[in-house]
């Protein structure tokens, strides 16, 4: 079974994530590694083909500037080949137009079955696009999968709910975006990463999808940053070092309240 | 100057209206003239609730037959619009089944969705969007500038929900086209994971426990503390993701958004995406053995400690005054 998986390319989360004062959007020209988020979808997808007794597992990816490092890494995990949309007139695309891209980018992937995503990045966290992307390909979908089963061309997903969880099922081809913690994603083996700086990675421009210029970029979204403020701090609470006698301070806190 | 339709749309488990879908009712009814509802269900079961917060209409599918709602609800708004219906932007709650039916319908009306927003606006006839960024600390206001309808996923709690006192909402139905093979994944079982006491939803007290209690039976402490004080236990994802306690417990960006009276943080760090989901309680009390930790930034009592201490003595302190 063939397997595609979305993985985006974000900058490290660990650094202070900063506005870029012209474009109003988060800065993204430093160095970009694999969403985490998207990890779970590769790990996946890897036991899933392995489970399926064979196939491919592709990764598609669209990011500025060429960006191949958290490809690299998803290669490293073990997938097979990468496919990369970037051009300059991407900057600023919504979350329907990056589908549009990537659901081209896909369409490319010899027969594909299936397509893992995670739920939500985690730059963009916008959650609109796997289901973007199961629509412009036509196919069904399933969102926020906690387990993933295929047997006999069906998907058998366990769907995350607020109460528990949904039994959900569904004919291939089809998308799934998987939880966090899905899987227990695996670390690059050396010779993994050795491999994969030889595997297969496509670079793709615009033209080359055949997505319409008008629908991407700056100008794609039908929208417009009007607005950028500092959210009200709260004021400053007060702050007591615990010297046993803290329980005092919190008892004495919620009396005030009338809690206790 | 007011929109002059507003379309939000409605979800429900077993009749019971959720409190995301009042909430959007209620902000709709101060941003345009008319309010309606689009639900993917039985009409009869939600109309008068609907009524109640303001819908005039709910325009309803009925039974989906266990088929997930993004397709089939997604294709029969989108037939509706084409067939004249024009609401000037359509609400969503930011929910598993919200995204879905937004994801699905701005494919399908070839319309941005904008995510993730707190506030809405109406400025000189175009309704504007607030999304936090940054744990918000900042706040981003993006306008739609294209035809409408437009489509917008609000996070829960942006709003309170207040009835206006409408009579029932008058039931139209809401024609699902042939999906074809794109609607074929469909509901066989559902399983609901049982947890006693008030639902983070609703409790005025949330005790929220992270990885600084240590070890998964350390929960019991948050869980006993939140009896005591008829509160809601919750979690951060770093526990949850150990598989200390299930998804349901989770507060923050992918989790539950809260805000109760009061927020018990105990030996939680203050991620960003942890904030996002509880910065809005009224009253936040952190315990946590880093005094640099970002949790007590947003503190009003914070208390430089360790969890293994301070939570064992305040339960026993309440437990000694009842
Ligand atoms: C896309 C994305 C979405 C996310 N969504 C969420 C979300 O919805 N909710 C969420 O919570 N997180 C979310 N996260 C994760 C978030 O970034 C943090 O990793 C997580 O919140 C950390 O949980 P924690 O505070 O329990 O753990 P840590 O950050 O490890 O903090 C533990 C804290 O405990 C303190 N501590 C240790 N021992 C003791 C002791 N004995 N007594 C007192 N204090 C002690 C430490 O000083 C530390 O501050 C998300 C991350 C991403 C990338
Ligand atoms: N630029 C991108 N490249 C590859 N995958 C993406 C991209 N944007 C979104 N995705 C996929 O879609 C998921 C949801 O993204 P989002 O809608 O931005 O929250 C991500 O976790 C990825 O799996």
């Amino acid at each position: 079974m063939n397997i595609v998986v979305c993985a985006k390319q974000i900058p490290d989360p660990a650094e202070p994530g900063a506005l870029d004062p012209q474009t109003k959007t988060l800065k993204r020209d430093g160095k970009l590694i694999l969403d985490e988020s998207d990890m779970y979808g590769v790990e996946m997808a890897l036991q899933l083909a392995e489970a399926a007794g064979g196939g491919e597992v592709t990764l598609v990816s669209m990011a500025p500037d060429n960006k191949v490092d958290g490809l690299r890494s998803g290669l490293a995990m073990g997938a097979a080949k990468a496919v990369l949309v970037s051009d300059p007139a991407l900057a600023g695309t919504d979350a329907l137009g990056t589908a549009k891209v990537l659901a081209a980018a896909i369409g490319k992937v010899d027969g594909a079955q299936l397509v893992l995503t995670a739920t939500e990045s985690s730059d963009g966290y916008t959650g609109t696009v796997p289901e973007q992307i199961a629509a412009i390909l036509g196919m069904p979908s399933i969102t926020f999968a906690k387990s993933i089963e295929v047997r006999d061309g069906t998907v058998y997903v366990k769907r995350q709910t607020d109460a528990g969880y949904d039994e959900v099922e569904c004919p291939l081809p089809c998308v799934v975006s998987v939880t966090a913690g899905v899987v227990e994603p695996r670390y690059p083996s050396f010779k993994g990463i050795m491999a994969a700086k030889s595997k297969p990675l496509d670079q793709l421009t615009l033209a080359d999808t055949g997505v319409d210029a008008g629908s991407v970029g700056w100008g794609g979204g039908g929208q417009e940053i009007v607005g950028i403020e500092d959210a009200p701090a709260r004021e400053a609470g007060e702050i007591f070092e615990d010297d046993g006698s803290g329980v005092d301070k919190i008892v004495a806190y919620l009396e005030n309240l009338k809690i206790v | 100057m007011t929109l002059s339709k507003i379309w939000v749309y409605a979800e429900a488990t077993d009749g019971n209206v959720s409190n995301t879908t009042l909430e959007l009712l209620t902000k709709a009814r101060e941003l345009a003239g008319t309010v309606e509802a689009v639900f993917g269900g039985d009409g009869a079961s939600v109309a008068a609730t609907l009524g109640e917060y303001g819908a005039t209409t709910v325009h309803a599918t009925g039974d989906l037959g266990g088929v997930l709602a993004g397709v089939p609800v997604a294709a029969a708004i989108a037939a509706a619009v084409a067939g004249g219906a024009a609401p000037d932007a359509i609400l969503f709650g930011t929910s598993y089944d919200g995204r879905d039916v937004a994801g699905r319908l701005s494919v399908a009306l070839d319309r941005t969705v904008i995510t993730n927003n707190v506030d809405l606006e109406e400025d000189g006839g175009a309704l504007v969007c607030t999304e936090p960024v940054f744990g918000g600390a900042t706040l981003v206001k993006t306008k739609f500038t294209g035809a409408g309808p437009n489509l917008v996923l609000v996070r829960p709690k942006s709003f309170s929900a207040e009835p206006s006192g409408g009579a029932p909402a008058a039931i139209e139905a809401l024609a699902v086209p042939d999906t074809g093979a794109a609607g074929a994944a469909r509901v066989t079982n559902r399983f609901v994971e049982e947890r006693s006491g008030p639902s983070l939803d609703d409790a005025a007290i949330v005790v929220a426990g992270g990885r600084g209690l240590g070890e998964s039976d350390k929960f019991e402490l948050v869980e006993d503390l939140a009896k005591l004080l008829g509160a809601a236990p919750g979690a951060s994802r770093a526990i949850v993701d150990a598989g200390w306690v299930p998804y349901s417990y989770q507060v923050g960006q992918t989790g539950k958004v809260v805000k109760p009276t009061v927020y018990i943080a105990a030996g939680i760090s203050g991620a960003t995406q942890h904030m996002v989901g509880m910065k809005g309680s009224k009253n936040i009390i952190a315990v946590n053995k880093d005094s640099e930790a970002p949790i007590f930034g947003v503190a009003d009592l914070g208390i430089v400690g360790d969890v293994h201490k301070v939570l064992p003595a305040l339960i026993e302190a309440l437990k000694s005054r009842s």
